[in-house]
């Protein structure tokens, strides 16, 4: 399979690329309505980066962020992890309840609504995958973790750790105002991204 | 003039005093700072697994099993003698609070697999910062080696 993604083409590539189009689109209506504001996303880009780059994504290692893990089970396993900086969870929950919330010290009932809020945009994005594909994944229950990026991004692509590469469907969702800005990456573990192109009826032998 | 280097994941990088070694953002990997005090000789490796699947195009600093022995080797090219080796560790925690599956378990393998070949190799270990569910960085200061952990959980310590 690590010799599906060095020989990827740009069809694959597009058709990951849709995909994640696809079930963003739907994660970002969902996101719109739980929050009663608009949503934008960004175009989904499919990111092959080395391995040891992977703490990098989100931009500094050390920088302290909010995240919520989930596993994709089914026919192609996977991880769905969704990080927030800490001014963008202020900004959400305070959109979301009538306080002021200590990002420093979040409440059982902010971390509730954070990991609600990854179950939701998981389970429409994983909806429309499926609607897609014909595949039935859906998602494990939501785990948290705030810390460095860098630990919670290596910790949640160890999966993928055996891969020199690892792949990732990436989508920053954005509300109007900038308040808000989320990543959301779909890491398909190694040996589903065949299963993934093949429901799309494209050949990867 | 004392060198900071920065040790990505699934990397080392063998210095002598005074170089300052740092690896940011250990959650489930493991952060292992070998030092020679005679010679002054520090190394540092940021393993991510703890067995390597053996298969040749590896990368070998991404694992425990095969990463540690060739920091130890690279060790001894620049002069430090193994006899003289001691460990420091940090990380191998448990990131995400919920329940099964191997994202969690990994942490504590990790562990496991450096405790077993340090021994393997009779490298003692003298301070260690390890589990729990925070994330830590590491700054290695080859002078003396002393071994400041960093996490937002903790503050600042020496191990």
């Amino acid at each position: 399979m690590s010799d599906l993604l060095n020989h990827l083409t740009s069809l694959h590539k597009d058709a990951l690329k849709e995909i994640g189009n696809i079930g963003a689109g739907n994660a970002a209506t969902a996101f719109a309505q739980f929050l009663n504001t608009r949503i934008h996303m960004t175009v989904p880009s499919v990111t092959i980066i080395p391995i040891e780059d992977v703490p990098e994504l989100t931009g500094g290692v050390e920088s302290q962020v909010v995240s919520v893990l989930l596993r994709v089970m089914g026919e192609s396993p996977g991880s769905i992890l969704l990080v927030f900086s800490e001014a963008s969870t202020v900004n959400l929950l305070e959109m979301i309840t009538d306080y002021e919330i200590d990002v420093n010290n979040l409440e059982e009932v902010e971390v509730s609504a954070i990991m609600e809020i990854g179950n939701i945009l998981a389970g429409s994005y994983l909806n429309a995958i499926n609607q897609m594909t014909g595949l039935n994944l859906f998602q494990s229950v939501p785990a948290f973790s705030h810390d460095m990026a860098g630990a919670i991004l290596s910790s949640s692509m160890i999966s993928l750790a055996d891969n020199d590469y690892a792949l990732l469907i990436e989508t920053k969702f954005i509300n109007g105002d900038e308040e808000i800005e989320g990543f959301f990456f779909y890491i398909p573990d190694p040996g589903s991204l065949e299963k993934i192109l093949n429901s799309l009826g494209i050949e990867t032998s | 003039m004392s060198e900071t280097v920065r040790v990505k994941m699934a990397e080392y990088h063998v210095g002598r005093s005074p170089d300052i070694l740092v690896t940011i953002g250990l959650g489930s990997c493991v952060g292992i700072a070998l030092y020679d005090d005679i010679n002054k000789i520090g190394g540092l490796i940021h393993i991510m697994l703890p067995k390597s699947n053996g298969g040749e195009n590896i990368k070998p600093a991404k694992y425990a099993d095969t990463g540690i022995p060739l920091l130890i080797e690279k060790m001894v090219e620049a002069g430090a003698r193994r006899e003289n080796m001691t460990a420091k560790l940090a990380g191998g925690a448990h990131m995400f609070s919920s329940s099964g599956d191997m994202v969690i378990q990994i942490g504590k393998r990790n562990i496991e697999a450096v405790y077993r070949i340090l021994e393997e190799y009779n490298i003692p270990i003298i301070g260690e910062d390890l589990g729990k569910d925070y994330g830590r960085t590491m700054e290695f200061y080859t002078e003396d080696g002393r071994v400041k952990i960093r996490s937002y959980k903790k503050g600042e310590k020496f191990i």
